[in-house]
């Protein structure tokens, strides 16, 4: 009999025990990507190709022209093929891109973008190699002059590293422009939360995008660009040392060529000058010129430490770049035909180091329904959001602000009910997502105020219009309650003063008459003239959508 | 006919503003207490007066105003009456024009009064409520329906039953020698003495009111109060609204009839009792005041401009909010079932002091 020892058992537990993958991890918790359903998987795969190239577009000063097909082959699969008129990639880069998680160039950078982690297309690109295991096929070219590189790639999910299949040099009509095909498994719906849907929204943001998308139905929708201008630019920013925590800070010191902790301070970051960092690093109690290469973890704490103790100012807030009130108003005008219209771009503001900014805009009347809350639409860095609505800070704003004082009703703790749709959009250099699939703000408080003061803003400026169609509604009231009685008065008036039936009739229309001249001209309002509502447009992702019954 | 002149000038102004596109408007006073002048004599009506038109506010009653007006005019002509119920069921014709209450269709009727200075008999309305009831010495002459002829009402020759005051007095004549008129409040006071031919004994007329006394109750004791010039004394409850409300409407008129009070009333009374010193000097069974009751005495020094120019009644109604209690006439049962034949009424007759305005 062997006689087992505590220190067997460890020895026996230790040949289970291995490093887990990155890539392992998350293909075992795909729902933290975004792929928790077959139709939730279908629409993060396309959201993230698109948000890549309108990424790259943008910072390549092209307006971007993005073609989505998406086709259903039958038995669950579908292939995706999102196409760009983008930069496109070095040869070198196409595999680590595209087949290695956490790979990107915006991880080390703070800028306002719609990708962030360098997740989201590999993460695709795992995904549908684990449902049908077929490789991604990507092509890129950078250039006129340059050749078109075709790739097949998978991702060793154990090392987190691409696995080249196939890499050749192809003929592609495009000047320039990355195409990415994927292969997954996935469901079809429309409706709110579709692949429509996000695309719609998309564009409604994004209106120096033309995108052209190839339903799985083979019909053809085309969201063509209102606006030539592109957004400007967003600048890069170091981080603010507020918004650092300590991994982060450790990995910078890992990383950075400066060698003195002070140097660090001043040149990593952003609104640190020598007198700032010096303070720091007496508030740190560390000498300003120790080297950074030999600290300590305990050591790096401190100047965590000292870096929360000491007050720095806010970071230059200039690298956000807002989609602006004209162009908000224009998106929503497109999407919702509605009586009144109004947007609100706030200043930017700050949470945790990391310069923020809120936009947001209201539709009310016309064409919505009366008898149902307001539609929210939330977006962070021109992406929609289309899930985990409860668990957004957007959402927690907009219904707790008191929608009554701008005379909606609402029931505490919801959205108003009312006619209206609420467009909110978040721009950051670091949107706090509460997950990496990316679908909800997570509660700083800093965000939650700025979202509530600019609903606000634009809920003063919809209470004027609200009240003033109220106050004529009210006024129709009175003529038409008042007209009722007219008849009776000429009723009356032939008994007593022995009318003929002419006369009767003369009386009611002078009484009319002098209604009207007495209670002046009504104001006009109701739907105006909205030559930009495109009605195939606004009926794109609607769930009542008569197309969408026929599918079934 | 008068009334039909100054029905045809009120619709006359209307239908020339409307063809001269101005607002047609009908102008009417006020009927309330807080629009009355007390002179003394009646509660007369004040100055103040409420505008209808084309606005959301009163367009309705404008136009059921002329309608009514129209419907007068059509009564008048053909010589017709029509009751106020009646007049009421009428209305259900006019659509949207249409009362809700028969409430609603008799302000409009009192709104028409007012607005023309005449009485609903003049407009073709008549009341369906009854006059009241009259025992005594008194001798009515009316005339027979059909053939004009005279017939005399001999009030003593009723039993234990009673002549009821007709809807319109005016054309009654009257006959009597007696001393004095009592106004009853209660039907079952009324039948007490009555029962007792209390008004051999005090060769007096007994008038039961029912309440609030009707136009025609006012009227009648009115007419014959003057035309045999005996004085009238009033027998209510000892609570705010046998005083306020009863009392108050026989002797200076209401306020919300206060164009036909000249003649609807009957400034002659004197107030026998309950009195509050009465309460106190037989030591009648009480009731405690309800909030309703002092709500009644509160209004009533406030507002009232009839309590107001009495110093008496002023003390009266402070006594009874001191007080806090209420007594009925019959409580004088306490002290027997005819003590009040036998000892308070002609107590009451021999000593004026007793008595308030």
């Amino acid at each position: 009999m062997v006689k087992i020892s505590k220190g067997t058992i460890a020895y026996e537990l230790a040949k289970g025990q291995r490093d887990i993958s990155i890539a392992e991890f998350f293909s075992r918790n795909r729902h933290l990507l975004g792929f928790d359903n077959p139709k939730k998987a279908l629409l993060t795969t396309i959201k993230e190709a698109v948000d890549n190239s309108l990424d790259a577009c943008e910072e390549a000063d092209i307006l971007p022209e993005i073609e989505i097909q998406a086709i259903d082959m039958g038995d669950d699969r579908f292939k995706v093929v999102i196409e760009d008129n983008g930069p496109g990639i070095v040869k070198k880069q196409v595999p680590k891109i595209f087949a290695k998680l956490l790979y990107g160039s915006k991880f080390f950078k703070l800028s306002q973008s719609r990708g962030q982690q360098g997740i989201g297309i590999s993460a695709s690109v795992m995904y549908g190699q684990l449902t049908t295991g077929r490789p991604a096929k990507i092509i890129s070219k950078i250039s006129k002059n340059d050749p078109a590189h075709y790739y097949e790639l998978v991702i060793d999910t154990k090392k987190n590293k691409p696995d080249i299949i196939k890499d050749e040099v192809v003929e592609w009509d495009k000047n320039r422009g990355t195409r990415v095909e994927i292969d997954l498994e996935a469901t079809y719906r429309r409706g709110k939360r579709s692949v429509d849907a996000y695309l719609k929204y998309t564009a409604v943001v994004n209106p120096h995008a033309t995108i052209i998308y190839t339903s799985p139905n083979a019909e053809q929708i085309i969201f063509p660009r209102v606006t030539d201008k592109l957004p400007e630019k967003p600048q890069e920013i170091k981080p603010h040392p507020h918004g650092v925590e300590l991994g982060r800070l450790i990995k910078m010191l890992n990383i950075t060529k400066c060698r003195t902790i002070q140097s660090f301070l001043k040149g990593e970051f952003s609104s640190v000058g020598a007198g700032t960092a010096k303070k720091i690093c007496e508030n740190a109690a560390l000498r300003p010129s120790r080297t950074t290469s030999r600290l300590s973890r305990e050591q790096a704490e401190k100047l965590l430490k000292g870096i929360k103790k000491t007050k720095i100012i806010s970071p230059p807030t200039n690298c956000i770049s807002p989609i602006g009130e004209k162009l908000l108003k224009k998106g929503l005008k497109k999407e919702i035909n509605a009586e009144f219209y109004c947007t609100v771009t706030r200043s930017p503001s700050v949470y945790r180091g990391n310069p923020f900014l809120v936009e947001v805009g209201i539709a009310y009347g016309g064409d919505q329904r009366a008898d149902s809350k307001a539609t929210l639409m939330r977006y962070a860095n021109r992406v929609p959001l289309l899930y985990q609505k409860g668990a957004c800070s957007i959402t927690k704003a907009a219904r707790e602000t008191n929608w009554r004082s701008y005379g909606l009703s609402q029931s505490s703790g919801s959205l108003p009910k009312a006619p209206a749709t609420i467009l909110v959009h978040i721009a950051s250099v670091w949107v706090p997502f509460t997950s990496e699939s990316k679908e909800a703000v997570a509660h700083y408080p800093e965000i939650i105020k700025e979202v509530t003061l600019a609903l606000q803003e634009a809920g003063r400026k919809l209470k004027k219009y609200v009240k003033r169609k109220k106050k004529v509604k009210a006024e129709i009231k009175k003529r038409d309650f008042i007209k009722k009685y007219i008849p009776h008065i000429g009723g009356a008036l032939k008994e007593l003063n022995n009318l003929d039936e002419v006369k009767e009739r003369e009386v009611e229309k002078l009484l009319e008459e002098i209604l009207k001249q007495d209670r002046g001209k009504l104001k006009k309002l109701g739907i105006l003239d909205n030559p930009e509502y495109d009605e195939e447009f606004a009926k794109i992702g609607r769930k009542k959508d008569a197309s969408a019954k026929k599918d079934k | 006919m008068q009334v039909l002149k100054k029905i045809n000038k009120v619709s006359d102004e209307v239908y020339k503003s409307i063809l001269n596109k101005k607002k047609p408007q009908l102008e009417m006073p006020i009927r309330s207490l807080s629009n009355v002048d007390y002179n003394g004599e009646f509660f007369d009506l004040g100055k103040r007066s409420k505008k209808r038109t084309l606005t959301a506010s009163t367009i309705k009653t404008f136009a059921q105003t002329l309608r009514m007006m129209a419907f007068s005019k059509e009564l008048v002509k053909s010589e017709d009456i029509a009751t106020k119920r009646e007049t009421y069921y009428v209305s259900k014709n006019w659509a949207e024009a249409r009362f809700k209450k028969q409430t609603e269709s008799d302000s409009i009727m009192e709104d028409i009064e007012a607005m023309m200075r005449v009485n609903r008999e003049q407009l073709g309305f008549i009341p369906e409520e009854k006059g009241g009831d009259i025992a005594g010495k008194l001798t009515v002459i009316d005339k027979d329906q059909d053939t004009g002829e005279e017939i005399k009402i001999d009030c003593t020759k009723f039993g234990s039953g009673a002549y009821s005051v007709p809807i319109s007095v005016e054309n009654l004549k009257f006959k009597t020698n007696a001393k004095f008129i009592l106004a009853i409040e209660t039907t079952g006071m009324f039948q007490r003495l009555n029962k007792h031919n209390y008004w051999k004994k005090a060769n007096c007329i007994l008038i039961s009111m029912g309440g609030v006394p009707t136009r025609a109750c006012r009227r009648f004791i009115r007419r014959l109060s003057d035309e045999a010039d005996i004085p009238v004394y009033a027998f209510v409850d000892g609570d705010p609204y046998g005083w306020l409300n009863i009392y108050r409407t026989l002797k200076v008129g209401s306020g919300n009839a206060a164009h036909i009070n000249e003649y609807f009333c009957v400034p002659q009374a004197k107030f026998f009792g309950i009195t509050a010193d009465d309460i106190k000097k037989y030591n009648l069974p009480s009731h405690p005041l309800k909030d309703i009751d002092k709500k009644r005495i509160k209004d009533g020094l406030k507002n009232d401009p009839f309590i107001a120019q009495h110093k008496k009644w002023k003390k009266a109604l402070k006594d009874l909010r001191k007080m806090k209690v209420r007594a009925e006439q019959q409580a004088l049962a306490t002290h027997g079932l005819n003590f009040v034949m036998s000892d308070y009424l002609p107590d009451k007759v021999k000593d004026p002091k007793s008595w308030l305005p």
